[in-house]
């Protein structure tokens, strides 16, 4: 594997995904888990590769945890054993893991520990928001590094593991998709051997591994100064560095994916404007933007998404010169990622240079949207529920998973959809809203059921709502890249279902068409929760297994 | 950049040509898209190479070359075309349930108001006759690409790249499509 390539001074074109592996690899990490999501998912797909080749790494642990606060809880088990800890996950991975998240940074990490977050401007591949993680920086107070490209995703990701030692805190790298997804010639690094798996060893200390009041409190301030520590260190670190322009008046701020395209732009404008790249979002160098800003009469904040670096510098520009306008939003886009050309434009409109966006020849394209692969057997679930019900008078719930594809127009069976384990959740309320009158069926994924399905099916048994829910039950976590899930590991569905009191439940292969629209008739009036588990495999796993 | 749509193997593609930039001693970004796009959706990929390169994406209205892997797919390239952009195209439609497909004849009317530089190849047609597959069509139309010139690498760098990024059991394979893009760039 060329991400194992052990001859540090050689250059290997990596994905910032591969990069960010690598890094771990070269800091000497210990301990991997996460939860599939993209644009993160090929973190986690990389090191599953590893431990399953002859490359495996007897030193390292990793798993596939069954979802990102489990992953998350892992991870701090492990730090507070001494392990050296990656957790890797998507944006919205992270608001299932955020209650953990919040107390770890108080307790603060034993074994060092970076936290991985990508985000999806744009929603290439997310379907419920244009999150973005920044503002956890304000909420839990947790360093944050945010690379440009893949160089600086395996140099970071090292950097975060020394910040993360020195000052005992858990430290985050968030990236974005064009990060994530970018590939160039990444310099490497010596591989270093690593400790033997199970050498972690959790010593009791109460004072710092128990977050109870009053003592939260104190946590709480210890955490506040080592904040201010950091924000020394981001002053002096050269990841926040400025890059010199002839340009006396007009300056550019900017970081992650924005700073490449800022200099592209000035390649193409011809200018030469100071830059001040952030490769720190949090805590900020205060007095290196300071410095930045003093003399300058305009600068451009250049980010994607809401205006978290421009409200800062604002603020900071109010305390250093009164006189210097700050540009941000109101050239930029705060909804969808950026494009150089997006920025050239703001920059040229600043510059009083000459610029216009190419204007190109709008022609017709076809539409190919995403859609279910010849084969899958999700295409039998469908034509079953479309023959057992009036689709019509039923509520059809949805949730993340290839099954989000029911909601293309050629299937429309999808009346609402918000995040992992909702169809079930959501359901259960427009159930109650209606006195159990409305009739509703709600998919659910495998690898989204252990996810978080598991407790809103409990939450219908126990407060007495009846939708069907059809448990699509092909092997894998499909949508992702065929990741396992517990069901791939012993864990049967039907006991978990049964266990939580459901009485009205049916495994069927759906290839078994008559049973199958038989059993959704006889489940849709049923006066409690009823559940189908639709058990046939993913064309992909089918595939491997042959 | 190269268009098509999720299976045809636009990831490797990209992965020879920046290879074969590296070895040429340039800088090279790539952008790429994972996840829904590979459920039969539409992909596509920017390279960029040269001196020094900092944005992964092409800006609008300034590809120099696109390669669509499927005839239709070239369409939604012209957002990154300008009149002196070349496209080559590969003779191949896949169609999508439901929805009227393009012919060739529209998609070609249609671009011609985009670009002057726009060329129809049988690869697909061409590899299945001489090599028994369609599935190197992409290496083919590369490899073309860099014999007549279009692509600034010499092709020697794409041919060590070819061996570097395909698997070993497919690597004959590709060179023989590379060599009947030399064939073929001689006619």
């Amino acid at each position: 594997m060329e991400i194992l390539n052990n001859k540090p001074g050689e250059k290997a074109i990596l994905l910032g995904n591969e990069a960010i592996v690598r890094g771990a690899l070269e800091a000497g990490v210990q301990f991997v888990a996460t939860y599939p999501g993209t644009p993160a998912s090929e973190i986690g797909n990389l090191f599953y590769q590893i431990q399953k080749s002859d490359f495996k790494i007897p030193g390292l642990y990793f798993e596939f945890s069954v979802n990102e606060k489990l992953a998350m809880e892992a991870g701090m088990g492990a730090s507070y054993s001494g392990l050296k800890t990656l957790v890797a996950m998507k944006n919205f991975g992270l608001n299932v893991a955020s209650e953990p998240l919040l107390p770890f940074v108080y307790t603060g990490t034993k074994g060092p520990t970076v936290i991985m977050i990508a985000d999806d401007p744009s929603c290439h591949s997310s379907a419920q928001s244009e999150e973005n993680t920044r503002a956890f920086a304000s909420l839990a107070h947790i360093p944050i590094f945010e690379p440009s490209d893949a160089q600086e995703c395996k140099d970071f990701i090292k950097l975060a593991f020394q910040v993360s030692e020195k000052y005992n805190i858990p430290v985050m790298v968030r990236t974005t998709t064009r990060v994530s997804h970018q590939k160039m010639p990444v310099e490497l690094g010596p591989l270093p051997q690593i400790n033997q798996a199970g050498s972690g060893d959790f010593v009791k200390d109460v004072n710092r591994f128990v977050t109870l009041p009053p003592r939260v409190l104190n946590m709480k301030q210890e955490l506040l100064d080592k904040i201010i520590r950091i924000k020394d260190l981001a002053e002096k670190s050269s990841v926040n560095k400025i890059i010199r322009g002839e340009n006396k008046t007009l300056g550019v701020i900017a970081s992650g994916i924005s700073y490449l395209y800022v200099m592209e732009a000035m390649q193409k404008l011809g200018l030469s404007l100071p830059v001040l790249k952030l490769g720190s979002f949090y805590p900020l160098p205060d007095k290196k933007i300071q410095a930045f800003l003093k003399g300058l009469r305009k600068v451009l904040v250049v980010e994607e998404l809401e205006p978290y670096l421009e409200k800062e510098v604002k603020a900071l520009a109010q305390k250093t010169n009164c006189k210097i306008q700050v540009f941000g939003k109101d050239l930029i886009p705060e909804t969808g990622e950026l494009k150089p050309e997006i920025v050239t434009l703001s920059l040229a409109k600043l510059a009083n240079k000459k610029y216009s966006v190419p204007v190109v020849k709008t022609i017709p394209t076809l539409k190919r949207s995403p859609i279910l692969c010849p084969g899958c057997p999700y295409w039998l679930v469908i034509s079953a529920v479309k023959k057992a019900v009036d689709v019509n008078q039923v509520v059809f719930g949805g949730e993340i998973g290839c099954y989000m594809l029911f909601g293309s127009s050629v299937v429309n069976l999808q009346d609402y959809l918000a995040c992992m384990g909702s169809s079930v959740g959501i359901g259960h309320g427009i159930k109650k809203a209606s006195n159990n009158k409305k009739k509703l069926i709600a998919f659910v994924g495998d690898s989204s059921f252990f996810h978080s399905g598991i407790p809103a099916l409990i939450n219908t048994v126990f407060n007495k709502s009846n939708p069907l829910i059809i448990i699509l039950n092909n092997d894998t976590t499909a949508m992702t890249g065929h990741q396992p899930h517990p069901g791939n590991n012993g864990i049967v569905i039907e006991n978990v279902v049964a266990a939580c009191g459901v009485k009205n439940l049916k495994v069927i292969d759906p290839v078994n068409q008559a049973e199958f629209i038989q059993t959704i008739k006889d489940f849709m009036d049923a006066p409690e929760v009823s559940v189908i588990i639709a058990r046939h495999p993913c064309i992909f796993v089918a595939k491997k297994q042959n | 950049m190269i268009v098509g749509t999720g299976g045809q193997g636009l990831i490797t593609l990209l992965q020879v040509i920046a290879q074969a930039a590296v070895f040429s001693g340039l800088d090279v970004k790539t952008s790429e898209l994972h996840g829904l796009s590979q459920r039969g959706g539409s992909v596509e990929v920017h390279i960029r190479f040269g001196k020094k390169v900092y944005s992964p994406l092409v800006a609008k209205g300034e590809a120099d070359l696109v390669i669509a892997l499927e005839t239709q797919e070239a369409l939604r390239a012209a957002y990154f075309a300008n009149s002196e952009t070349t496209f080559l195209i590969n003779k191949h439609i896949i169609t999508v349930p439901l929805q009227d497909s393009f012919t060739e004849e529209q998609v070609l009317k249609l671009l011609s108001g985009v670009s002057h530089k726009i060329e129809l190849i049988q690869a697909s047609e061409l590899c299945q006759k001489n090599l028994g597959t369609p599935v190197v069509a992409g290496t083919y139309l590369v490899s073309l690409a860099a014999f007549r010139k279009i692509i600034p690498l010499k092709t020697e760098m794409v041919l060590r790249a070819i061996q570097k990024v395909i698997p070993e059991k497919y690597f004959e394979l590709n060179k023989k499509t590379f060599d009947l893009a030399k064939h073929d760039e001689g006619k």
